[in-house]
């Protein structure tokens, strides 16, 4: 891997410097704390200028930043050991919500604990890897059969709970964290092709487990210009926006769509549509250059893990990151179906910044809890 | 890794940056796609979506009277509209704008749901700009103003038959508004603005042209006589109890309309009780027989043959006379008589002696240059041609009945026209509702009609009308001559000539030494006791006439008898 100049075991002065000290990982924590810059400056554009909206963000990110702070300390030994717990409580909780739903009305993914209110969904984005990855731990790679079927059964209990909320976008994501443990710990290329098939094959059946705006929301992304001013509004004000930035962008402060109130869910969802119109390409390929810089760092750091339960868990969460971005990504410009997504670290909105950082601390953690080996 | 996997360490390795790289090559080619690729389509459709070319408002121009005071102002009002697409309010907002416009709830819900298709609808136009600040306070989504200008007519139904109306949307309907609608007709200029998505305009980008106001217009109406000549001709109309009545009056130099007026009139700024008999201008558009009021037209076509003389004597007894069938009869024998009586105690007999005496040909030659049968050439919408037969169709009777002004047609204006000629200066001029510059009078085509020593004749003759002698005593000013011809005429109807049904009629020109001021009035159907034109009609001439010159300054021509008497008191003394 490419990143070997970073803090690294073979590079003693990084080992003694603070941060590795405090378990920070420095090139992680540049790329983090760039994209929350970033963040700010274009809610402070797609917002409307509105400094209330920046103030309530920063608190956020300062939380979530604690909590990563937090999450690196622990080794990932003790991690480990939590995970079939972490994985319980939360399946646990899953269920809890859904019944509390059943009983109100409407949809449901909160739990009100008086003082905040938790989403469990986010925490079975990194419970589910977590679980998978202690599982396999357990045994020889590559797993069998009967092995590989008890942890699909993992991954399904928990994404067919989230999907019952319903919220497809936070189902697919934890699926994804789920089959890449799974894609990591070793699975034959049968097996990929056999469930990418039988997927495929699901899909009519699947598409009777949808709701209604679920399958509007399809039937959109294949024909957005069928129904321009319902359900394909989203998306083709959307593409209008990334469009009319062109190469160089119309400027910070400047994007019509955005700030004339065109373009829906801009502080949101939507916020990529937003960024793209008042940077243009070039603001879009420095942001992309941006998230891959976190995602190799990531994939670099599961690379150097030292045991198995590490690795699995430092790729499945980097990957995850990344099928957050692109799910975002791709849906904001007409490439995937609208699933509500945020634009990872860059969108308004607490809860998945939270789970995010939090991610990005188990990986801190994997990173600089390693044994070191003499030089 | 471990040797013993399937998928070997590289190959899984490669093969995750392989699908890396390819998502990662898919959301940059979007983005190509997107930004480079389909830019400009892209960016054409999102200037579409808040770019608009919006009309600037440009108000039309204002009508005012001839001394430049207003009679048609257009006024700066805003409309109410909405965009049903973006139409947000809650139920308290929605209740509140209810109660501001004086609706209902549920009739704006249903406006909303009805159009919802549309992306301008308008909710109420042409408010007070009060009201309007209150709704747009209420900061509901979808709902806009507009400029507009309403029109609004500071002398009401006094002037309401002149000017006309405009519609809501400022285009002339009636009257003036409508003849000179090019000239008052605003232009709007067009500008293109940035739009958010609630239809608020953001900001003007670009001027794309300008506004230009519509020009204002000058009448040659005197505000002041207009208001005398209402007020004395309402007052007229009812104290005869007729159902309708109207008068107008020229300036004998110039044919510029001072005053015109009819009665039942309406008031312009609200059109609510729309009544299709109170909008019509009589005096353009109402034809009637002008009965005697027609005779000082024979007798001057009669001397321009020299073969008559005001001293010219023709036999009127015994009081009747039978022309073919028919009979034709005066008040009473007035046995032999001279031209000059003839038209002071009208004598049908008289009148139509003279005009059996005359070459058709010629009379019709005369009376048409006096624009009997032509237009009056105003311009004002509606105007009517009046009906005058050609004298190869003229039996012996047409030419007898048209002696005493039956078988032929006119409205008021052409009568006042006729009369500015006959007692002007013999010239035929056009009749004009503009106020016109010395250089436009000077220019004026005139036809000379009569010769000036006829004109000074029909004055003497027609000052022996209006006197204690004549029919039209009820006419005299004090301190000014009169010369005037009144008139009463059978209602025609369908079936024929009605019994009791009569138009009182008096044309006048003041002062008569050299007249300055012609008027006509006609009052139709009176029902009161008295039905004459010297009765009902003329003393509408006396009142307003010693009004309007006192108004316009006019030395008097004639000292009244109180101050004959006081001078020549004062002589002996």
């Amino acid at each position: 891997m490419e990143f070997r100049s970073y803090a690294s075991p073979g590079n003693s002065q990084a080992n003694t410097s603070l941060l590795y000290r405090w378990h920070i990982d420095l090139p992680l924590l540049a790329g983090i704390t760039t994209l929350a810059c970033a963040s700010l400056l274009i809610l402070y554009s797609s917002g409307g200028q509105d400094l209330n909206l920046i103030y309530r963000q920063i608190l956020r990110f300062l939380m979530a930043f604690v909590i990563m702070f937090v999450m690196a300390q622990i080794a990932p030994h003790h991690i480990q050991r939590w995970s079939p717990w972490l994985y319980g409580i939360g399946l646990a909780l899953l269920l809890v919500v859904l019944l509390a739903g059943e009983i109100g009305k409407g949809a449901q993914r909160w739990l009100d604990l008086g003082l905040f209110r938790f989403q469990p969904s986010e925490m079975m984005k990194v419970a589910v890897p977590m679980m998978i990855a202690w599982y396999f731990t357990e045994q020889v790679l590559p797993p069998r059969t009967s092995r590989i079927a008890v942890a699909t059964l993992m991954i399904v209990a928990p994404v067919f709970l989230i999907f019952k909320q319903p919220d497809l976008g936070t189902a697919i994501l934890v699926g994804s964290a789920g089959v890449f443990v799974l894609l990591f710990a070793g699975l034959y290329w049968r097996w990929v092709i056999l469930v990418g098939i039988s997927i495929s094959g699901m899909a009519p059946i699947l598409w009777n487990y949808l709701h209604d705006y679920q399958k509007q929301r399809v039937l959109t992304f294949l024909n957005p210009e069928n129904d321009p001013l319902g359900a394909g509004y989203h998306i083709i004000q959307s593409k209008i926006a990334i469009g009319s930035g062109g190469i160089y962008g119309k400027g910070w402060l400047n994007g019509t769509q955005s700030q004339l109130d065109f373009l829906p869910e801009r502080s949101t969802d939507f916020i990529f549509a937003a960024f793209a119109e008042e940077f243009g390409f070039i603001g879009v390929v420095l942001l992309m250059s941006l998230y891959l810089f976190i995602v190799l760092r990531g994939l670099y750091i599961a690379a150097m893990a030292q045991d198995t339960f590490s690795r699995l868990l430092a790729g499945s969460l980097t990957m995850t990151f990344f099928i957050y971005v692109f799910v975002n990504i791709g849906m904001v410009t007409g490439l995937l179906p609208v699933v509500g997504l945020p634009l990872p670290l860059i969108s308004f909105g607490g809860t998945s910044v939270v789970t995010l950082l939090a991610g990005f601390g188990l990986l801190m953690g994997i990173h600089t809890h390693r044994k070191l080996l003499p030089a | 890794m471990r040797t013993e996997n399937p998928i070997s360490v590289p190959w899984r390795r490669r093969s995750v940056v392989a699908l890396f790289a390819l998502l990662f090559s898919v959301m940059i080619g979007q983005g190509v796609n997107l930004q480079v690729l389909d830019k400009k389509f892209l960016q054409e459709q999102g200037d579409a979506r808040y770019l608009r070319d919006v009309a600037v408002p440009a108000h039309r121009g204002m009508i005012t009277d001839r001394e430049g005071e207003p009679l048609a102002v257009s006024t700066p009002v805003s409309s109410i509209w909405i965009n049903p697409k973006d139409f947000q309010a809650s139920a308290g907002q929605l209740q509140s704008l209810a109660v501001l416009l004086e609706m209902t709830p549920a009739k704006i819900r249903e406006l909303v749901r009805e159009r919802a298709d549309r992306e301008f609808v308008y909710l109420q136009r042409q408010v007070a700009p009060q009201l309007a600040h209150d709704v747009m306070a209420l900061n509901i989504g979808g709902v806009a103003l507009q400029r507009e200008y309403h029109r609004y007519y500071p002398a009401g139904e006094v002037t309401a038959h002149i000017i006309g109306f405009t519609d809501i949307d400022d285009s002339g309907q009636e009257g003036l508004e409508l003849a000179y609608e090019k000239w008052l007709q605003a232009q709007p200029g067009k500008e293109r603005v940035v739009r958010n998505r609630l239809g608020q305009t953001v900001e003007r980008v670009a001027r794309l042209a300008p506004a230009h106001d519509g020009q204002n217009l000058t009448l040659s109406i005197d505000r002041r006589l207009q208001y005398l000549t209402y007020r004395e001709l309402k007052a007229a109309v009812q104290r005869n109890h007729a159902p309708s009545g109207s008068a107008v009056v020229l300036d004998v130099r110039t044919g510029e309309v001072l005053a015109l007026v009819n009665q039942p009139s309406y008031n312009p700024n609200n059109r609510n009780q729309y009544q299709s008999t109170a909008y019509r201008n009589r005096v353009v558009t109402d034809l009637f027989e002008p009965g005697s009021t027609v005779k000082p037209f024979i007798v001057a076509a009669a001397m321009g043959t020299g073969n008559f003389r005001p001293e010219t004597a023709i036999n009127t007894a015994p009081g009747l006379m039978r022309v073919g069938s028919a009979t034709i009869h005066d008040v009473r024998d007035y046995g032999l008589i001279d031209v000059r009586t003839i038209l002071q105690k009208s004598s049908n007999i008289g009148a139509t002696k003279i005009a059996l005496s005359l070459d058709p040909k010629y009379l019709w030659t005369t009376m048409s240059d006096f624009g009997f049968g032509h237009a009056v050439g105003s311009g004002f919408p509606g105007e009517s041609l009046g009906i005058f037969k050609n004298y190869r169709q003229w039996g012996e009777i047409e030419r007898a009945t048209m002696a005493y002004g039956y078988g032929l047609s006119t409205s008021a204006l052409h009568l006042a026209q006729a009369y500015a000629a006959l007692l002007g200066d013999g010239a035929l001029r056009p009749v004009s509702f503009v106020k016109l510059t010395p250089e436009q009078i000077a220019a004026m085509p005139t036809q000379q009609v009569v010769d000036k020593k006829i004109v000074m004749q029909m004055r003497d003759m027609l000052m022996g009308v209006v006197s204690d002698e004549g029919t039209a005593s009820q006419a005299e000013v004090k301190g000014y001559t009169v010369a005037g011809k009144t008139g009463t005429v059978r209602k025609a109807s369908p079936g024929g000539y009605l019994e009791d049904n009569y138009i009182a009629l008096f044309a006048g020109a003041i002062p008569a030494s050299d007249p300055r001021l012609v008027m006509v009035i006609t009052i139709n159907d009176p029902r009161g006791e008295k039905y004459y034109g010297g009765a009902v009609a003329a003393p509408v001439f006396a009142r307003v006439m010693s009004g309007a010159m006192r108004l316009l300054n006019i030395t008097p021509d004639r000292a009244s008898e109180d101050q004959t008497k006081v001078a020549m008191v004062g002589g002996q003394q």
